[in-house]
């Protein structure tokens, strides 16, 4: 069984092209980029072409780009670097609908003498700015919005919150590991002080990440030790996979059209398809602005995980939210907080597609889609009711 | 990706039973759309109204669900109504090849389901808690989220001897969503378990001084330890000076301003389970 792979907000392939990039540099140029002999100087110029891609594909210098080992790291350590910087500012300011890797350490910020206040989103997943400009303060050491959401696709007026965040005098960092490769950004037009990418959401492997850094915004390390990345991320560096998002950073930039002609005409496709399909379904987000490969659909009186049950069988592989959510018995803490109404919070399912979808997978699930609900729904008691009525 | 047997996938995949019996003698429903699942069992006696001749189900929720509500009414056809009520969650779950843990509460759903059916056949009181439905409540709301009186809560803790509030979370729901009522469930999980301790008597009447010490640490090890473990502490055993026992706070419980509560909660458990005589003492070691 070939698997149908539309769960890129959760992972991608490695690009065949990066992988080939990386493949020497583990057991042929294994050296270290900090030593002083040729054999580790070469590695360092590879890091330093992969630093000048990743800059390019976000209109960054390279400079202001510090390789981290994920995502995650790279957004935590934007907040503590904040909270370093102004030790008198005690409020810090994100969105209840912020990916963990944010949300969970500002909750834990609150435990030790922080105010956090977490904005809300209306039904279509989107922030109200006059919240954002009623909370923030003199005393706000950090906004942290993301860029667009993992679960929703929903885009945030980024520049427009960055211009509120500066009238202030707080810096200003964005969550973007899901908007990198996916939409084009331009840091040398920007009101974003530090942004975090993830190399495994587009076409790199897992354990790669950067944090994009302003010139002149001060920043203190996570991570401290040697004196890699301009002491700003000690640790010898993972080469290979700095190497390798170098070249998916480049791939990226070229595939950023078709992200948005292609992907996107695929994606719409898949939603008007089954939204005609299936009675009782609706778009999460479906009226805000959107990443181009994202589709979150939800199904009423059917549960998610059976549906992703389903689907797995025939090889189809989607997500019911966001997979750090999976385990959990609540409704993902997104779909809660744009108010999804409770006949269909359990039933949402998130289909992320790539550039290595096709036409025939997206036919595929708009052939077999509608039969699971179906028969999702006749065992449900309040499935069965709404089949009757129909 | 949960780890499911391949007799749970089997059940998901093709569920025996489903559907309604028009003419059932007892149908029990459980759970509600906003609690994330929901079943209605449909049950069919036999003429002399003694045993089930027939049993069908609706079920609203995850893979587990349905194979827990398949593999019930498997269970129950040819039991009588009596014999239907002894069948535990467990054996529902053993049924399957097992459930995750937390997927316990499907199997758990199942069981009340049966049990709500039957009351309501005989005509009695609906023995447990039936979300979503305001029937007849045995005992206090204690999970407003997801409507579980502490009646059902302590059944379930004592049928399946659960010991942290995390185990009772993934068996009822209990305490999922906001979380309110965790200090409330590890009361009752201290309740439940202080009432089977009283029903097993195993205290000898004249302890010598080393098999008192056996038994302080036993206690320490299998009755305190988890509990601090499940809310991230811990604690050492420091020394033992015949009835006095210097324990040091580790993790979580060092210099947690409600330490003292729990010393005394210690000193509590080891005068219950080993000598009346012990006293408790916090010291940094």
């Amino acid at each position: 069984m070939k698997e149908i792979y539309l769960d890129n907000n959760a992972t991608t392939r490695v690009d065949d092209a990066v992988f080939e990039e990386m493949r020497p540099y583990f057991c042929e140029l294994y050296g270290n980029p900090s030593s002083m002999h040729y054999f580790g100087g070469q590695v360092q110029q590879k890091v330093d072409e992969a630093r000048q891609r990743v800059a390019t594909l976000i209109g960054a210098h390279p400079e202001e780009i510090i390789f981290t080992a994920c995502g995650t790291e790279s957004d935590n350590a934007a907040i503590r670097s904040a909270l370093e910087v102004f030790p008198n500012k005690r409020h810090v300011i994100t969105t209840r609908v912020e990916h963990p890797a944010v949300l969970t350490m500002c909750r834990g910020l609150s435990k030790h003498g922080y105010r956090v206040t977490e904005l809300n989103v209306d039904g279509e997943g989107r922030l109200d700015l006059d919240e954002l400009r009623n909370a923030i303060d003199e005393n706000t050491a950090i906004v942290s919005i993301m860029y667009a959401n993992n679960e929703t696709g929903v885009i945030f007026p980024i520049e427009e919150v960055g211009r509120i965040v500066k009238e202030k005098g707080a810096l200003f960092h964005t969550d973007a590991v899901q908007a990198v490769g996916k939409i084009p950004l331009n840091m040398a037009e920007s009101t974003i002080d530090m942004l975090s990418i993830s190399g495994h959401k587009l076409h790199a492997p897992k354990g790669i990440g950067v944090l994009y850094v302003r010139k002149g915004i001060p920043f203190r390390p996570f991570m401290v030790g040697g004196h890699q990345e301009k002491s700003r991320r000690a640790g010898t560096e993972n080469t290979a996979a700095i190497i390798a998002l170098g070249k998916a950073c480049e791939l990226a930039g070229k595939h950023l059209d078709e992200e948005n002609t292609r992907v996107k005409a695929m994606r719409d496709r898949l939603e008007r398809e089954l939204l005609r399909l299936i009675p009782a379904a609706r778009i999460n987000g479906g009226k805000a602005e959107r990443l181009p490969n994202t589709l979150s659909i939800a199904f009423e009186f059917v549960e998610g995980e059976l549906i992703l049950l389903y689907l797995s069988e025939l090889g189809i592989c989607a997500s019911s939210g966001s997979a750090c959510t999976s385990g959990s018995l609540e409704p993902s803490h997104v779909l809660r907080a744009m108010g999804v109404p409770f006949t269909c919070a359990h039933g949402s399912i998130r289909f992320t597609l790539s550039r290595y979808t096709t036409e025939e997978e997206v036919d595929t699930v708009i052939r077999e889609l509608p039969r699971i609900i179906r028969r999702g729904r006749e065992m449900s008691p309040f499935g069965r009711e709404l089949l009757q009525q129909q | 990706m949960w780890d499911y047997t391949d007799k749970v996938k089997d059940h998901f995949m093709n569920p025996r039973n489903v559907g309604d019996i028009a003419d059932a003698d007892a149908v029990g429903e459980v759970g509600s759309l906003a609690c994330g699942d929901a079943l209605k069992l449909f049950i069919k006696l036999d003429e002399n109204k003694e045993r089930i001749v027939d049993a069908k189900f609706q079920t609203f929720g995850c893979g587990s669900a349905i194979a827990s509500s398949s593999a019930l009414t498997e269970m129950i056809k040819g039991k009588t109504l009596d014999e239907a009520l002894q069948i535990t969650n467990q054996e529902i779950a053993d049924f399957l090849g097992g459930l995750p843990e937390e997927k316990m509460h499907c199997s758990v759903m199942g069981q009340e389901a049966l049990e709500v059916a039957i009351a309501k056949y005989r005509g009695g009181p609906v023995p447990t808690h039936d979300h979503g439905h305001e029937h007849e409540q045995e005992g206090e709301i204690v999970c407003k989220c997801f409507g579980l009186t502490d009646g059902f809560l302590k059944k379930v803790i004592g049928q399946n001897r659960l010991h942290t509030a995390e185990q009772v979370t993934h068996f009822t729901k209990a305490g999922g969503a906001c979380g309110g009522c965790i200090p409330k469930i590890k009361e009752l999980i201290a309740e439940v378990l202080g009432e089977q301790q009283k029903l097993e008597p195993k205290r000898p009447e004249r302890l010598t001084n080393l098999r008192k010490m056996q038994l302080i640490q036993e206690v320490l090890e299998n009755e305190v330890r988890p509990q601090l473990w499940a809310d991230g502490g811990d604690l050492e055993l420091i020394d033992i000076a015949g009835s006095n026992v210097q324990i040091a706070f580790r993790k979580a419980c060092a210099g947690c301003a409600s330490s003292s509560y729990t010393a005394r909660f210690v000193e509590q458990k080891l005068r219950e389970l080993v000598a009346e005589d012990i006293s408790v003492e916090e010291v940094q070691g």
